[in-house]
């Protein structure tokens, strides 16, 4: 069971070509008082697409926030390839990792957010373009051709020059999807990106999502509450509730025949 | 015309106290907005010492008289071994005084960038430089426009107290020609001039303004302009 198993982030810190994809240790997570996570272990392998489910306030988008390095990590440790992101083990004492190296770790990121986040002083194409050009180091050109690659994929290949608020919320996800994936991310974090769309348009995201799923290995961890897609998408999902995974299974066991009641009750409520 | 006889009689010396009370505005916006941006940008540093010195240096030239810095900077100065110009001692106390004020703009508008915007970088990995130059900056560039058009008019009329270190800006022009012209020409120009500047400058950073909000979309582009009516036409 890989929630009983929090290796794979080696002690040392020395990347292994072996380690998992992501590896949370221990991980405890408070805002004051309030404890969201207490001492949370998964593990996921790479290429692994896996759904994070559960009541709102179970602790799911915090995880992804933590992966993203958006949220300070108030105990434990989080692996990406074996590498740690925010914290290290350093002769048996929890250190804090250098700016510089959290970097490092969390280029092999990318997240896609429920408000799109696109920035408004920049047209489609420069939302892009602008990450690979000044932080990847990227050329211009190249980074272009790539951008309008992309666009063409998410079905855009006409919004190049267009701004962001000229675009319906369906479209400026698919421009968020573009811009996450325009840094060849490892890791793509999908936290709730179809929830602030209108109904009609949530068929267009999922579509490119299922696509970048089928087309690519990156390693995904999805928030969601589109059971239908979840269970097209991804070979585990965990359910959770208070913080805890209260039950793993793969998408078809888990959408019609969980075991835990309070996994049934949830699912009966949301399906 | 009598009155366009004595504006024109006095036209060479109210030139010359323009001059000078344009040098002092041009002079102390610049300063003010360097020490604006700097102590802006430090006012939400992650560095604690950077925050602390930040706002004790706003809160000690933002809460003492403009009047005294200026005394300070030219009569106690030069007894501590350092000797200002005039016009440099004007400049400098017009730049920390109103650059004082325009760090809380730059502050509050910086903070009023939406968070979402913060994390996006954050998500894209972008060193702190590409974060703030290419995509905060520009957004809290258009929500500090208005306030520091505000203070630059107040800036203006600040300049007024130059004449307390004996530079002969409009206020020292217009109170000499009170007495070879009268009050309520010299006044009456004296309103009229400043407001003129006042107005120059104002409308200059409205334009910044428009301009950097049709960069986030916010107000209609010339080509939505025109678009729109192209169709109100046909």
């Amino acid at each position: 069971m890989p929630t009983d198993n929090p290796t794979g982030g080696p002690a040392d810190g020395s990347t292994s070509g072996d380690a998992p994809r992501i590896v949370f240790q221990d991980v405890v997570k408070k805002f004051g008082d309030t404890v969201v996570l207490n001492g949370l272990n998964f593990t996921v392998a790479k290429g692994e697409r896996v759904t994070l489910i559960g009541p709102s306030g179970s602790g799911k988008t915090t995880i992804l926030r933590l992966l993203m390095t958006l949220e300070h990590l108030t105990g434990g440790y989080i692996y990406v390839d074996g590498d740690p992101l925010t914290f290290e083990e350093r002769n048996g004492k929890r250190v804090e990792r250098k700016p510089k190296d959290v970097a490092r770790v969390r280029r092999r990121i990318g997240m896609v957010f429920q408000q799109f986040n696109l920035f408004p002083n920049m047209n489609v194409l420069e939302n892009i373009t602008e990450a690979p050009i000044h932080v990847l180091g990227r050329s211009k050109d190249e980074a272009e051709a790539r951008a309008r690659e992309l666009l063409e994929q998410v079905g855009l290949g006409d919004k190049a020059d267009a701004h962001p608020t000229q675009l319906s919320g369906g479209q400026q996800q698919r421009v968020a999807i573009a811009r996450a994936l325009a840094m060849d991310p490892e890791i793509l974090l999908l936290d709730e990106v179809t929830s602030a769309l209108d109904p009609e348009l949530v068929g267009e995201v999922l579509g490119v999502l299922r696509e970048v799923a089928k087309n690519t290995d990156i390693t995904m961890l999805i928030v969601t509450h589109e059971m239908q897609f979840a269970q097209e998408v991804s070979n585990r999902v965990l359910m959770f509730d208070h913080g805890r995974i209260i039950e793993e299974a793969a998408p078809d066991v888990m959408f019609s025949n969980p075991t835990e009641p309070r996994t049934r009750e949830f699912l009966q409520a949301v399906l | 015309m009598d009155f366009f006889e004595s504006l024109l009689d006095a036209w060479p010396q109210l030139w010359s106290g323009i001059q000078i009370t344009l040098q002092l505005s041009l002079g102390g916006a610049a300063l003010a907005f360097v020490i604006a941006v700097a102590l802006g940008l430090s006012s939400i540093s992650e560095i604690g010492v950077v925050r602390g010195v930040s706002r004790v240096l706003v809160e000690f030239f933002r809460g003492t008289s403009l009047v005294v810095q200026l005394f300070w900077l030219f009569f106690v100065l030069p007894q501590l071994g350092f000797r200002l110009e005039s016009m440099a001692a004007g400049i400098v106390a017009l730049g920390l005084n109103y650059g004082a004020y325009g760090a809380e703009v730059v502050r509050g508008s910086l903070n009023a960038v939406p968070k979402a915007q913060w994390e996006g970088t954050t998500a894209l990995s972008m060193p702190w430089v590409t974060k703030m130059r290419r995509i905060i900056w520009p957004q809290a560039w258009a929500l500090m426009l208005p306030g520091l058009n505000n203070l630059m008019v107040m800036l203006v009329k600040g300049t007024a107290l130059a004449l307390l270190i004996f530079l002969h800006d409009l206020t020292f022009v217009v109170d000499e020609l009170r007495r070879t012209e009268g009050t309520y020409f010299a006044f009456g120009v004296g309103f009229a001039l400043y407001y003129l500047i006042s107005l120059g400058f104002s409308t200059v950073l409205r334009m910044l303004e428009r301009r950097a909000q049709r960069k986030l979309g916010l107000a209609p582009t010339k080509a939505q302009t025109a678009q729109a009516t192209a169709g109100a036409v046909a």
